[in-house]
């Protein structure tokens, strides 16, 4: 029963799950402290239209994700920036944007089947290649996050305090936006695009109902997410389900189980 | 000798005109009050004194800088007024929270070891009365708890001058009362001090030098004790304009 994992590609799923377990949360936790949810959601849609572009010219998809997101991040940073007291706009006006751009390029790609791989998520369309993209990618955004964890926490406390305090606030955002864009586009191959900002707020939820500090937040949410996922593939090797749907309703079932565990403390 | 300098200072928002050729200076030393009704300006003159608005016109000097070119952060600490609309749920620790306070003097390269760390906290939590609470959760607890450890965050790294705003906001009589003792306790000890307030009475006993915003855009400074010889609401008209 269990020779399912030493299959290359099950194999090649878990490594890209661990990864994406361990910087998803990390992001999230900023996210969430700076009440900056629905960014996800705004970059995981353009990432879509990454992968409708990238399927139809034929280049990398997951790399087409990354660029668009990136580009969709600045235009986000941009929009805060010019309208800092309706900040909720631009993440609305760019998943527009980036559904708009993924409908209409959908429709000429030939193989259908690989890109509703990324709206759900597929363990088994992970290539090669795409787990070394993947892998160094994860790396290069784990380094960047560790390096700027004082200045991360500072700004989700309180950006004024930490821009007085010589905190390069807008450089430390902007670094940070196109980090969620490169966290959001290598996802979406393993959990799907459309639940990419589940995985990004449900570790980080559990977490925050059972952390004493700030680093154990940290801690706690890669730990619940690495659960999440891992037990969501072994779930969906077996029963032959989406991963993203089973990933994300595991870790829904954590929280409701947790709420009510903490609520009854 | 003038720690802070603030010379014919205009400012106007879009829709509002707020401070008009405002003109005034404090000492080291000083605990300045800065008090006037709801739209008057209290916090934005603090926030074009640290820069982070830039004035229509006038001069701001701290410290001996021009506020405009003012790079001297680690001499000076500000607790903002958001700090009193903390997320209850935000995931971080007393200890967390106040070592933020030690970023600006921190680089890359240099970094003080966990030990001096861990000794600076210590011995800034003593001050501000929190050392039993140091690996607590800052969102459990009270109001005046929080604004100490916001007060703790900003002496930590000990600036000599810090500014607050409205501290006071949010929490209950008496722990107002001990964050004014404790703020008139630091500037006996030597900190200077500026503070916007809508709640004079509390502060006036500890503080050095009054600011009386008004709604024309000016001000009138005056030393709290002859402050204290008029009933309170006598100051608040549409008196003076600049000190």
């Amino acid at each position: 029963m269990l020779e399912i994992f030493t299959m290359p590609f099950m194999q090649r799923a878990i490594v890209v799950a661990i990864c994406i377990s361990v910087i998803t949360p990390l992001i999230g936790n900023t996210i969430v402290l700076k009440r900056l949810s629905a960014i996800g959601d705004a970059l995981s849609h353009s990432g879509l239209a990454g992968v409708a572009i990238g399927l139809c010219f034929g280049f990398n998809p997951i790399m087409t994700a990354v660029v668009f997101s990136i580009i969709s991040a600045l235009i986000i940073e941009y929009i805060r920036s010019r309208f800092s007291n309706y900040s909720e706009m631009a993440t609305a006006v760019v998943l527009s944007f980036g559904v708009g751009i993924a409908a209409v390029f959908s429709g000429f790609i030939k193989n259908a089947a690989s890109f509703g791989s990324f709206l759900f998520g597929s363990i088994v369309a992970i290539s090669q290649t795409e787990l070394i993209t993947v892998v160094i990618l994860a790396i290069f955004v784990l380094a960047i996050l560790l390096f700027l964890y004082r200045e991360l926490l500072y700004t989700a406390f309180d950006e004024e305090s930490a821009q007085l305090s010589g905190v390069p606030v807008r450089s430390v955002n902007l670094i940070f936006t196109i980090l969620t864009a490169i966290v959001v586009s290598i996802a979406a191959r393993t959990v799907g695009a459309l639940v990419i900002s589940s995985l990004m707020v449900i570790p980080v939820a559990c977490a925050m109902l059972v952390s004493k500090s700030y680093k154990q937040n940290m801690i706690f949410s890669v730990v619940f997410a690495l659960l999440f996922t891992i037990s969501g593939l072994g779930v969906t090797a077996f029963y032959d389900l989406k991963p993203g749907g089973t990933i994300v309703l595991i870790g829904i079932a954590v929280l409701i189980l947790l709420i009510f565990v903490r609520k009854k403390e | 000798m003038s720690i802070l300098s603030v010379k014919d200072l205009s400012f106007d928002y879009p829709d509002k005109s707020i401070l008009h050729r405002l003109t005034f200076s404090i000492d080291k030393g000083d605990f300045l009050c800065i008090a006037g009704t709801n739209g008057t300006g209290k916090s934005t003159l603090l926030k074009l004194i640290l820069n982070i608005l830039r004035p229509l016109e006038g001069s701001i000097s701290l410290l001996g800088k021009s506020s405009v070119n003012f790079s001297e952060y680690d001499k000076i600490a500000y607790v903002s007024q958001k700090a009193t609309s903390f997320n209850r749920d935000f995931p971080a620790t007393v200890e967390e929270i106040v070592s933020l306070g030690l970023y600006k003097k921190n680089s890359f390269f240099k970094r003080e070891s966990k030990k001096e760390r861990e000794q600076k906290i210590d011995e800034v939590l003593k001050k501000v009365g929190l050392t039993e609470y140091k690996k607590k959760k800052v969102g459990l607890l009270s109001g005046g708890q929080q604004q100490r450890v916001f007060i703790a965050k900003a002496l930590i790294s000990q600036p000599e001058i810090i500014f607050l705003d409205e501290p006071t906001v949010g929490i209950d009589v008496s722990a107002v009362d001990s964050i004014c003792c404790l703020l008139g306790d630091l500037n006996k000890a030597g900190l200077t001090i500026v503070m916007v307030t809508h709640d004079i009475s509390s502060v006036l006993y500890h503080s050095t030098k009054i600011l009386i915003l008004n709604e024309a855009g000016g001000g009138k400074l005056m030393d709290s004790e002859k402050f204290n010889s008029k009933p309170i609401f006598a100051h608040f008209s549409h008196g003076g304009h600049n000190a």
